[in-house]
């Protein structure tokens, strides 16, 4: 099992391009799949169509004001975390795939916990313990001695802080995908490359790491994209981003036209980029020469060297992990949910509920999709499963409102004709229901499954499809015999990704929801935001106790997926 | 890995047929005889105090209240997107800048309530009964009680005097409360006026703006500046800290009311308040449960729990607010200055106040 390829990618035709003609029945799927893909797009598309409407003065004077510091901002933080990011998740996954040291079993997994800590509840946690009259500095000032009115210490609420804060939760992405890159490389290129001279370093830098290129590319990409949507943790920080300045249009300025105009940009912007690293790998095209695969021999690192791979493993869990877990736990003891209790079975089984829904339903979607492109691989179906993956990039609120326009369109459009028609009102239909509020996730976090779904269909040869179908099978026959126990690794890949990433998810969720429907998430937020950190920690930990579970399934499902145990 | 699905595969089948059997819906009653049934309740304030009061409408009348609580700009949105349709009776926010969005957005609908328009002062309600202010705050001035005497403040207008240079702390332009405090210098200054002002304010700022209100006080505390800008109630908080380190820095600032002089205008107040939406189904509850808002008691859990002033005269404040004094406010209506916080935006912007 793999998650290679995670972000937006285009599909890729299948090998020879083997086009499968299917049967008369069987287009059914691929339409499906269309049909399907393009309900998805629906939000993105709302968002896209902004574009031609025309701004008004105001709001330019603001843009022209502010926009400069905005970009420059948000191109600093996507420099630092996509740079952070990757040289934590890079040489955390080299060390724990390729070195043996003490420990090093274990930090396989544990380096994926940071991936259960919600980015605004590290916010909120760092910038509670980190600032003034907080433990850290008061302990540093009754210690030093230090009067009240030295302000020497670093400001967390700033871009570093924002920066150090998102590498910390967002380096797993790249962590995850590099490792996978790493463990399928045969040992046997990386011995040809010591055996022609190259030391271990060297051998690294011009064997392994074009080979995972585009595995860490793509973990990186998925990084950004986070980054560029997050909105909690540079609100709570104060830092003027690209998503503050879609949230000035919209709210300051009421203006949601030139907040989709921005959200949309910033949708132009991020296929710029993945366009470019596509345009510079160019022609190169990086494949496992052999077929000879043999477990690489770890390298036994001791003495320094030990010691400083255990560093370099460790400092990543504890800033993105352990520090924080143990602060939400004391604030927890200590003060905590007044509610904790009944309500929170309530909580957490809404949040759960919602998660497993969202997983399932955006795995389904992404099956049919992927499917329907693997059997008609044309250039509509390419372009529409696209589409239906770029809520990824877009700021939750964001897509609530492409959500929430639609819907509200669809269901007064609905209710206006049955009360023309037969005199009777249906209100709200869809609106404010459970449903919206899945529909939202599947949108946001589609491309967590679909991508994941279609590189494991694309590692799948045709000529296992071509066998299937020879022997009997119709297209749906050789999808259920076939696919599906091929892909299942892949398939529960994605759906653990949109679980924990729904679990976690708060703007969408806080709008579209059904009244007095609170989820976990909703419970941090109103009370963080609110300052009341000390009670928000029960409901935050919680969610970072749900969402342990399925981390660590991953993480085991990853390091069982050696090629040698991969069916295909 | 197979056996592992193999055992997942049934506990996921179990919680997907869960979801599809479960339903969370509570029905949200339509429009029926008044007082019975449920008024549904748009909220952005996201105080559990709150729920007491929410509690306190239904076992006087029996009334249940159905929330949806999330920020109110969201909030507004999707009443607009649910249009005619929409289950929302009641908006309530805590802005008046965002009060008077959501009427221009042509949302609410006018109210004629006797017990309303006694009970709230003129100022504190839109004149025409779209919207009502429920409790009050008011920003301030906190001051380093060791390095300022109080004497060298007087008003909003002041702390733009180069004397501060390097002193003053204030939060992003971007939030409402700026917009509304620099709307009512618009005001009562005007356009030009107010440029240079926030001119003189961005010079005289001890950092680029950073952080919440809170962050200003503690800022101050720390030395990073001698004034900083705050409504009422973050002063309260940390006076009624329960963590001796806030609590000290609670004490270690002074409360400054600007613009008290004779012949001045006041402090500037804002307010948290609410309307009945346009197509409210349940519009008699609506109206009820904003006149139970403004009854003693809900006025009196509004003070308490969120340590704002109570929109209705003669409820006592919190004592924390009443140990800062009486003050005179600024009586603008809050329509006034709700209007003008675009351009009050666009001011502070144009100065370089982030």
């Amino acid at each position: 099992m793999r998650v290679e390829d995670l972000p937006v990618s285009p599909p890729r035709l299948l090998n020879g391009g083997t086009r499968l003609i299917p049967s008369r029945s069987a287009l059914l799927l691929p339409w499906a799949g269309l049909l399907l893909a393009l309900v998805v797009s629906i939000p993105v598309l709302t968002v896209l169509r902004s574009l031609a409407v025309p701004a008004d003065g105001l709001w330019l004077e603001l843009l022209a004001l502010t926009l400069p510091r905005y970009l420059a901002n948000t191109a600093v933080l996507l420099a630092g975390v996509g740079l952070g990011t990757l040289l934590v998740g890079v040489s955390a996954a080299w060390l724990v795939t390729v070195c043996r040291f003490p420990g090093s079993r274990s930090f396989e997994w544990a380096l994926i916990l940071p991936m259960a800590m919600p980015a605004y509840l590290l916010a909120y946690t760092y910038g509670d313990l980190l600032q003034y009259p907080g433990p850290v500095q008061a302990a540093l000032r009754s210690w030093l001695g230090l009067s009240r009115g030295s302000s020497w210490f670093p400001e967390i609420r700033s871009l570093g802080g924002a920066i150090v804060v998102m590498t910390a939760v967002l380096y797993p992405y790249v962590y995850l995908l590099a490792r996978a890159a790493f463990l399928e490389q045969s040992v046997v290129s990386l011995e040809a490359s010591r055996t022609l001279g190259r030391g271990p370093w060297r051998s690294f830098l011009a064997v392994a790491l074009p080979l995972a290129r585009p595995s860490i590319v793509a973990g990186l990409a998925l990084v950004m994209m986070e980054a560029l949507a997050d909105f909690g943790t540079v609100k709570h920080f104060e830092v003027d981003t690209f998503t503050t300045g879609i949230y000035l249009s919209w709210f300051g300025m009421g203006s949601p036209i030139g907040a989709a105009k921005l959200a949309a940009g910033l949708l132009l912007f991020v296929l710029a980029v993945i366009g470019l690293e596509r345009l510079s790998r160019g022609k190169r095209r990086y494949h496992q020469t052999t077929a000879r695969y043999r477990p690489p021999t770890p390298f036994r690192l001791g003495g320094w060297r030990a010691s400083a791979a255990i560093v370099v493993c460790t400092v990543p869990i504890l800033v993105g992990f352990v520090v924080p877990a143990v602060r939400l736990l004391d604030l927890a003891v200590v003060a905590g949910d007044q509610r904790f209790g009944a309500a929170f079975v309530g909580l957490a089984r809404n949040s759960m509920l919602l998660a497993v829904g969202a997983s399932v339903v955006a795995a389904g979607l992404a099956l049919v999709v992927a499917y329907g492109l693997r059997l008609v691989p044309s250039r509509l179906m390419r372009l529409t499963a696209w589409l239906s993956t770029l809520g990824y990039t877009v700021p939750g609120s964001v897509i609530a409102v492409g959500v929430l326009l639609p819907f509200g369109a669809l269901d007064n459009a609905v209710d206006g004709w049955m009360r023309a028609t037969f005199g009777i009102s249906t209100g709200l239909l869809l609106s404010g229901t459970i449903f919206a509020l899945l529909f939202a996730y599947v949108v946001r976090f589609l491309a967590l499954s679909f991508n994941s779904v279609e590189s494991g269909l694309g590692r799948i040869t045709p000529n296992m499809d071509g066998a299937a179908r020879t022997l009997g099978q119709g297209p749906l026959g050789v999808l259920r015999r076939v696919h599906l126990p091929l892909v299942r690794g892949s398939l529960l890949t994605g759906a653990l990704l949109v679980f924990v990433d729904t679990l976690k998810e708060l703007p969408a969720t806080l709008i579209v929801r059904p009244f007095n429907f609170d989820t976990l998430a909703v419970r941090v937020y109103l009370l963080a935001s609110d300052e009341r950190l000390s009670e928000a920690a029960t409901a935050a930990l919680t969610i970072v106790a749900v969402g342990i579970v399925p981390v660590v399934v991953l993480s085991l499902a990853i390091a069982r997926s050696h090629p040698t145990q991969v069916a295909t | 890995m197979k056996s592992l699905l193999r055992g997942l595969a049934p506990a996921l089948a179990a919680v997907v047929a869960a979801v599809l059997v479960w339903q969370p819906m509570p029905s949200v009653t339509q429009a029926g005889p008044a007082l019975q049934g449920a008024v549904n309740v748009y909220s952005a304030r996201h105080y559990d105090t709150d729920d007491a009061l929410f509690n306190g409408f239904t076992s006087q009348t029996g009334v249940a209240v159905n929330v949806i609580r999330g920020t109110e700009d969201e909030l507004l949105q999707r009443i607009l997107s649910e249009g005619a349709n929409s289950p929302a009776d009641v908006l309530i926010t805590v802005d008046a800048g965002r009060l008077w969005k959501a009427q221009e957005a042509g949302i609410f609908q006018p109210t004629v309530s006797d017990t309303l328009n006694t009970r709230i002062p003129a100022n504190l309600r839109e004149p025409e009964g779209h919207w009502f202010g429920i409790a009050m705050r008011a920003r301030i001035i906190a001051y380093a009680k060791d390095r300022v005497d109080p004497a060298q403040l007087s008003t909003y207008e002041q702390l733009a005097d180069p004397m501060w240079k390097g002193k003053v702390l204030i939060r992003s332009s971007s939030h409402p409360y700026n917009q509304s405090l620099v709307g009512s210098l618009i005001e009562a200054n005007g356009l030009d006026a107010t440029q240079e002002w926030a001119k003189g304010m961005a010079a005289n700022l001890a950092r680029n703006p950073q952080g919440g209100d809170t962050d200003q006080l503690l800022a101050v505390v720390s030395g990073v500046g001698d004034l900083a800008v705050s409504n009422t109630y973050y002063v309260a908080r940390l006076r009624t800290s329960a963590k001796p380190e806030e609590q000290a820095a609670g004490q270690a600032i002074g409360v400054f009311f600007p613009n008290q002089a004779p012949g001045e205008r006041g402090t500037h107040v804002n307010v948290s308040g609410g309307g009945v939406i346009k197509s409210a189904p349940n519009r008699e509850n609506a109206v009820a449960f904003l006149e139970y808002l403004t009854s003693d008691e809900a006025q009196q859990k509004l003070a308490n729990a969120s340590y704002e002033f109570p929109a209705v005269e003669g409820v006592p404040s919190h004592p924390v607010l009443e140990e800062m004094g009486p003050f005179r406010r600024d009586t603008l209506n809050a329509r006034t200055f709700g209007s003008n916080n675009q351009l009050a935006l666009l001011i502070m912007n144009r100065a370089g106040w982030r």
